[in-house]
């Protein structure tokens, strides 16, 4: 399946914009997407390896944190995933 | 230093004219230029969600960054940035600005609207290479201009000095 990866995380995956990566669930093709490209870790998950809170993930049009299995759910290789970083902010106040 | 088109720097002010007094909020499309930096080429409104307190926050749903990134990778672009405006305040990062900021590489442009008015609009880039080390970096703004509008564009610059 292909990953989409956001602006800022291309400096790890050597520019590229989309990578093709096979797996059964979600999890595993993020498990191989970290073995093939380490330094992405540390951005997407924490110490102890849960997704930062800032990082969505998108299967398809789905969040995966409103999917019934989240991480464990199975994909097929024309599914995508889109990381996407959250934008927010504003003034002080 | 960022480079953007006159028509998109002046259509991201009148966003914020038009929101005013909310914030609002939009997408920089375009491409890294090695050695330049952010060069905007198309720029894309965004909804913002928080109508809780759209006044001082925004929000762009990730949903629809989704959509826009898609729509960057058919045009052949990236996500170089985000725009957003401060409503009667200073154009400047606030501390909420900087802890949701988490683009990094990309430009944050931020517009004071004062009394309804586009007032002063700058340019920071994020830089750093994680959570850790993040920073906000003051990033001069380069407008190219077209010559049918280059004496409107002079006014305008002027008014800002």
């Amino acid at each position: 399946m292909n990953i989409h990866i956001p602006t800022p995380l291309r400096a790890y995956t050597g520019g590229l914009e989309t990578i093709s990566i096979s797996g059964a669930t979600v999890q595993a093709v993020f498990q191989q997407l970290t073995v093939s490209y380490p330094d992405v870790k540390q951005h997407l998950f924490t110490p102890e390896g849960k997704l930062r809170s800032f990082v969505n993930v998108y299967l398809n049009d789905d969040d995966i944190r409103y999917l019934e299995a989240k991480e464990e759910t199975p994909v097929k290789d024309t599914d995508e995933l889109t990381i996407i970083p959250s934008i927010a902010g504003g003034v002080n106040l | 230093m960022l480079r953007i088109e006159y028509p998109n720097y002046e259509t991201l002010r009148a966003h914020g004219e038009e929101t005013y007094p909310n914030e609002c909020c939009g997408v920089l499309l375009g491409k890294n230029v090695v050695g330049e930096g952010n060069h905007v080429q198309r720029i894309v409104r965004a909804g913002n969600t928080r109508t809780d307190s759209a006044h001082n926050r925004y929000n762009i749903a990730p949903h629809e960054l989704v959509r826009v990134q898609r729509q960057a990778r058919g045009l052949g672009l990236d996500i170089v940035g985000f725009y957003h405006s401060h409503p009667d305040h200073p154009a400047q990062w606030s501390q909420t600005d900087f802890a949701e900021a988490h683009w990094l590489g990309c430009s944050y442009i931020i517009t004071s609207v004062e009394q309804g008015k586009a007032a002063l609009t700058n340019s920071f880039l994020l830089s750093g290479t994680g959570e850790d080390n993040k920073q906000f970096v003051d990033e001069a703004i380069q407008i190219d201009i077209a010559s049918t509008v280059a004496d409107v564009a002079a006014h305008n610059q002027k008014g800002q000095e």
